[in-house]
């Protein structure tokens, strides 16, 4: 439907497309359910379930001593704003699953936060590069309202699965919905199918 | 679980405009049918150019939940924001809207609600407040409350009268507000930002004791406001934020 007399202002020019109902934001937007969680990087760890067995854990040090992986990468909000050419450092999923010596199951993931955000991703979304724990953004550490010390991040999905404050990926057979899709989001989100809700 | 539903693109027509302040605006749009929803949840606007180009953005519903096919949303305008300068300088009641909704679940009251809440809102962020407060209001849910309110100026106080008036008539509802810059000298309320003091002393006024908040407004004021509760002993899960803008 056409709105007579709205032509837009299209603030940027994108160097690349924008997924579908997305706008440019030039600034970083802050978005949570809940407070932003007070971590004490001293006691802080990250884990990952498999069968009900915990299969790995490491601690702020561990994490640090893996490989560190480097990301580029645009950056996409259901809430509608896109960020283009971020810069992300952290570990590899695949780095994490060598170093616990794990063969990376098939199914689906739910992610553990603290303040008890939870999200659910493929377990493959996770592989093969595109799923980090990021704790650097544009060569800073990253800010605890952006996920500091350490959030999930995993791109080519709208944000919201990128998961703040990560503490544990626990591996499943059958898919689950996390904190929003429980809510009505959608199950998978990508963001250039523009699945934003249920059904999108 | 509605929410659960898929939610199609729909069309609203816009029956009442009203200028609420310098910079907001208030629609109420009359959707095809079905105006149920949770007080605090949003619908997705979209607006199309004729070559095609598309914008969206989500608002919080203002109006209560009701047996009727009416809401209310306000829009603040924002400094070359395209969605919110085409509400405000083309959109006309009988003009029709594309609209998707209602959406989110977490930043939600019920009237089930039983116990003590803070309300914080922070200028717009008063949209999302005011649904809940109107839908308590009507059910006559009497649940302990305090709203505290901050604004840059007089103007910006949204629903003043309406405000005065629900806790005029309901005892159980105390109203604070505050204005950070430029009161006039018949001011007689607050006139710094909200500090924890300033909650604390709410609460020993008003005798309530927090068991559930809900904040809006802009992402720094939220961060601040939900740092204060933290501090003042409120548990993470008891904390309801919903961040309006970078």
């Amino acid at each position: 439907m056409i709105n007579d007399n709205f032509f837009g202002r299209r603030r940027s020019t994108p160097t690349r497309p924008v997924p579908p109902g997305q706008y440019l934001e030039d600034g970083f937007p802050v978005l949570s359910a809940g407070p932003t969680p007070r971590v004490d990087i001293s006691t802080w760890d990250f884990s990952i379930e498999i069968a009900g067995e915990i299969a790995g854990t490491w601690s702020w040090k561990s994490l640090n001593s893996l490989e560190q992986t480097d990301m580029h990468t645009d950056i996409h909000c259901v809430t509608k704003w896109s960020k283009q050419d971020t810069n992300w450092r952290g570990v590899a999923i695949d780095t994490l699953l060598a170093d616990a010596q794990i063969s990376p199951p098939d199914g689906y993931v739910m992610a553990y936060c603290d303040g008890g955000y939870t999200t659910n991703v493929p377990a493959k979304d996770l592989m093969d590069g595109k799923g980090i724990l990021a704790h650097t953004y544009e060569n800073e550490p990253l800010p605890a309202e952006h996920g500091g010390p350490v959030r999930l991040f995993i791109p080519h999905l709208y944000l919201w699965k990128s998961a703040k404050w990560i503490r544990r990926l626990r591996f499943m057979e059958k898919d689950e919905p996390g904190f929003w899709e429980g809510y009505g989001y959608h199950m998978y989100g990508d963001p250039w199918l523009e699945q934003r809700y249920t059904g999108d | 679980m509605p929410s659960q539903r898929e939610k199609p693109w729909r069309v609203a027509t816009v029956t009442a405009v009203k200028i609420a302040s310098t910079r907001v605006k208030l629609f109420t749009l009359e959707l095809p049918s079905g105006g149920n929803f949770k007080a605090g949840q949003h619908y997705d606007v979209r607006l199309t150019a004729p070559d095609g180009y598309q914008a969206q953005r989500s608002y919080s519903l203002a109006s209560s939940p009701g047996d009727t096919n009416l809401i209310e949303i306000a829009i603040e305008l924002i400094d070359n924001g395209e969605v919110s300068s085409y509400f405000h300088d083309s959109v006309e009641p009988g003009q029709r809207i594309e609209i998707r909704g209602p959406i989110g679940g977490h930043f939600t009251w019920k009237p089930s609600h039983t116990k003590s809440s803070i309300f914080i809102a922070g200028g717009s962020g008063i949209a999302p407040i005011i649904s809940m407060l109107r839908h308590r209001y009507a059910v006559k849910n009497n649940s302990p409350a305090v709203l505290l309110f901050s604004v840059r100026t007089e103007d910006d106080i949204l629903y003043r009268e309406e405000l005065e008036s629900m806790s005029d008539n309901d005892p159980s509802l105390q109203v604070i507000t505050t204005i950070t810059r430029g009161a006039s000298k018949d001011w007689i309320g607050n006139t710094r930002r909200i500090d924890r003091n300033m909650i604390d002393s709410a609460l020993v006024n008003t005798g309530v004791t927090p068991e559930s908040a809900y904040v809006c407004g802009g992402s720094g004021f939220v961060e601040s406001m939900a740092n204060t509760l933290l501090d003042i002993g409120l548990d993470f899960k008891q904390i309801h934020i919903e961040r309006f803008g970078p």
